[in-house]
């Protein structure tokens, strides 16, 4: 299995009312070890699941959410979150944890992880992938 | 054409496993290849042979296992989404100290390396769910 495609994950709903977005991330992590050329977007209400600090105490449910802070070392780094779906939300980049991941190629830098983008972008990004799995 | 089919909902409470399901038995009646059936999520639940409907409805479980016996299918049912809900074949059973186990026919439980595997070797991997 030398060949490599364009995996695109779609991240749609919120984090804890339903279990879809843990196991899409439970997905992306086995994943990763299949060194495909990998890309995750945020869109509508999962856009929540990268809002930082989240506290779940009062749900009695594990906050995965520190996980996806483990995404750079896994060579995940292009991550874009949908800017109408923050702005619709009251949200911005701010309220969004901080995932960078280091490039090797120029020292190690440490480099952003998210970028905003609009529908239209996203809607051209999904056009480029192989294999679009939508959670 | 090689396809292959991710079913994300359980049986019954939603109809993406019944249209997964039409959907697969036309592609091979229409002559094309199914590399594989991954079940995730919910979907899991498609494969317990412990489902039992009123007679007068159809048997989503076994109709899987039905078509899979027919065109040789490869239905994979996720092992971390399975142990979550229940879905036990014998080799689990063992391993987690269960006292029985519910597979059904014609399926498997494995990893989901399977499923990236699919997205790899396919060229279509449609996904049925919400």
């Amino acid at each position: 299995m030398s060949e490599t495609k364009k995996f695109l994950y779609v991240n749609r709903r919120a984090p804890y009312g339903t279990i879809y977005a843990w196991e899409s991330l439970e997905v992306i992590l086995i994943g990763a070890a299949f060194e495909q050329d990998v890309t995750l977007a945020f869109v509508d209400d999962g856009v929540f699941q990268l809002v930082k600090d989240h506290d779940t105490a009062g749900i009695g449910m594990k906050n995965f959410t520190p996980t996806y802070g483990a995404l750079g070392d896994y060579d995940i780094n292009k991550i874009y979150v949908e800017k109408e779906s923050l702005e619709a939300r009251g949200l911005t980049i701010d309220d969004l944890q901080h995932l960078i991941w280091e490039d090797e190629d120029e020292d190690w830098a440490e480099k952003d992880s998210i970028k905003v983008v609009t529908s239209s972008e996203l809607a051209a990004l999904m056009g480029e992938q192989d294999v679009v799995l939508s959670f | 054409m090689k396809l292959s089919i991710q079913v994300n909902e359980g049986p019954y409470q939603h109809q993406a496993s019944d249209t997964a399901f039409m959907f697969t038995k036309a592609a091979i009646e229409a002559g094309h290849e199914i590399f594989r059936v991954f079940f995730y999520h919910d979907g899991v639940n498609n494969g317990t042979r412990f489902t039992t409907p009123p007679q007068d409805d159809r048997n989503v479980v076994n109709r899987w296992s039905d078509l899979a016996a027919a065109h040789d299918l490869d239905l994979v049912i996720c092992v971390a989404a399975a142990q979550r809900r229940g879905i036990v074949d014998e080799g689990e059973a063992e391993r987690n100290g269960k006292d029985g186990n519910n597979i059904a026919p014609g399926f498997r439980i494995s990893g989901l390396g399977q499923l990236i595997e699919a997205g790899i070797q396919s060229e279509r991997l449609v996904v049925f769910g919400d």
